[in-house]
């Protein structure tokens, strides 16, 4: 199969939606034409910088170079987690347990993927590592930002409640204990409705970017398949580590709710 | 038999504060708001990072685990908290003698947490901390969400209870009459101090 190629006034065309787009929300002054505007430039820049990286990465091929870029794109995904928390943990705790937890789920599941399931030749080969290290870190980032965020939001908020339960005799876990599984669940949901929805309401962005660039419709869906539970386990084990870190974070040794440890972030 | 020994406490804006509070003896506390009675509380309760020591009859505060210390020596707070959607769950067993005591129906296990008013959930929070018997209490004004004739009703059924159990008490009171009604001494808090103040009967 033929794979079309895209030449840039093709991808021109498209930005004259987006423009068109912006310039209908100036008009019914939304305010936001600014920012979409900026969104959009920003993803034309950063993807064709990625595109570069990439073509660079897939020419070397070394297991140095690989790494050295998983650890980047695990760092931003890092920071990312902290922009999208309400409450944050003090002294870079929150960087710390997001990340870890996203080393620890996102870098095995990649692993196990490649080495067990994949199996590319050499297993680190970076037109799979990269996407689907990607793919993943980006997936289980949304799960441990959402997990943590719910987290530290209603330890803030349910203080009364927690400490109440705390001055009965219950211990930490069993005060803190629905909070806990709230936020584990707020993680998860994302990933357990996309992967319910998947087919039926909506074509998975991989799968369609896959088959407009050529791939036969039936690898795509395997491909998809294998995306989908990957990052469901990537994500579900790193919210489950980050939200079970950072609970215990939110309380002492002699189990008292420290929301001292919290800062508006 | 055991009593409440504070040695040297020092939380907030109270300094080395020590107190022994015999078995069965209500130990009033009042002061201005801000004066640092709730934190001292707290305190007690490991809920709040101290200095000094506490004991419960010889057991130290820091050698037991954080939980049971707390199911020992009971804080209940003057705003109480819910969490569950009926009365009922929030107690460990059904305790329709105690729901009596306090003047509540014996159906109040099914009621709705969202329906009770400020005096009900006072005296469910009261008695839902003395069904999971305690050792010592600590109460923050346990009577101001009560009208006139609860109040009294309630502090003669918390001494009858602090007396047959013989629990060490320390009552967070504002009013003078009730301070003479159930107090066995009575202190202010002086700056970082407490004052031991007479009780005029």
């Amino acid at each position: 199969m033929n794979v079309i190629a895209l030449s840039w006034w093709q991808l021109a065309m498209a930005a004259s939606l987006v423009l068109a787009l912006a310039a209908c929300t100036h008009f019914a002054r939304l305010g936001m034409g600014k920012s979409l505007l900026v969104a959009a430039a920003r993803t034309a820049i950063q993807l064709t910088l990625i595109g570069m990286v990439l073509e660079a990465l897939f020419a070397v091929g070394s297991l140095h170079w690989v790494a050295l870029m998983g650890v980047a794109m695990l760092l931003l995904a890092g920071r990312e987690v902290i922009a999208r928390q309400k409450y944050r943990l003090r002294g870079g705790w929150s960087f710390g347990i997001g990340t870890l937890s996203m080393f620890i789920s996102a870098f095995s599941v990649t692993v196990l993927t490649l080495v067990a399931v994949i199996g590319p030749d050499p297993w680190y080969a970076p037109q799979y590592a990269i996407p689907l290290l990607g793919m993943l870190l980006g997936n289980t980032m949304t799960g441990v930002a959402l997990g943590l965020d719910r987290l530290t939001e209603s330890a803030h908020r349910s203080r009364d409640i927690i400490e109440n339960r705390l001055m009965l005799g219950d211990t930490w876990t069993v005060a803190l204990g629905d909070f806990r599984r709230e936020a584990m669940r707020a993680g998860l949901t994302p990933i357990v409705n996309a992967m319910a929805a998947a087919g039926i309401v909506s074509l998975p962005g991989m799968m369609t970017g896959q088959i407009l660039a050529g791939s036969p419709p039936a690898l795509a869906v395997k491909y998809q398949i294998l995306i989908m539970f990957t990052i469901a386990a990537g994500t579900g084990f790193g919210t489950f580590a980050a939200v079970a870190v950072c609970a215990r974070r939110l309380f002492d040794g002699r189990e008292r709710l420290r929301l001292d440890r919290l800062v508006a972030g | 038999m055991t009593a409440l020994t504070l040695d040297r406490v020092s939380a907030g804006a109270l300094q080395s504060i020590s107190l022994t509070v015999a078995p069965g003896e209500i130990v009033c506390l009042s002061g201005p708001s801000g004066s640092g009675k709730s934190r001292l509380l707290r305190a007690i309760a490991d809920l709040e990072e101290h200095g000094g020591s506490v004991c419960l009859g010889d057991q130290q505060q820091s050698a037991l685990p954080a939980h049971s210390w707390r199911r020992a020596v009971m804080l209940v707070p003057a705003e109480s908290a819910w969490w569950f959607e009926t009365v009922g769950e929030h107690f460990e067993a059904p305790a329709p003698e105690v729901l009596r005591e306090v003047g509540i129906a014996e159906d109040a296990g099914e009621w709705s947490v969202a329906r009770l008013s400020s005096g009900e959930k006072q005296r469910l929070a009261l008695a839902r901390a003395l069904t999971r018997k305690p050792a010592a209490l600590l109460l923050d004004e346990p009577t101001a969400n009560l009208d006139e004739d609860t109040t009294r009703k309630i502090e003669r059924w918390l001494q009858a209870t602090i007396r047959e159990q013989a629990l060490p008490v320390i009552w967070v009171a504002h009013r003078e009459d009730q301070i003479r009604r159930v107090a066995h001494r009575h202190f202010t808090i002086d700056g970082a101090n407490l004052k031991e103040r007479e009780i005029r009967q």
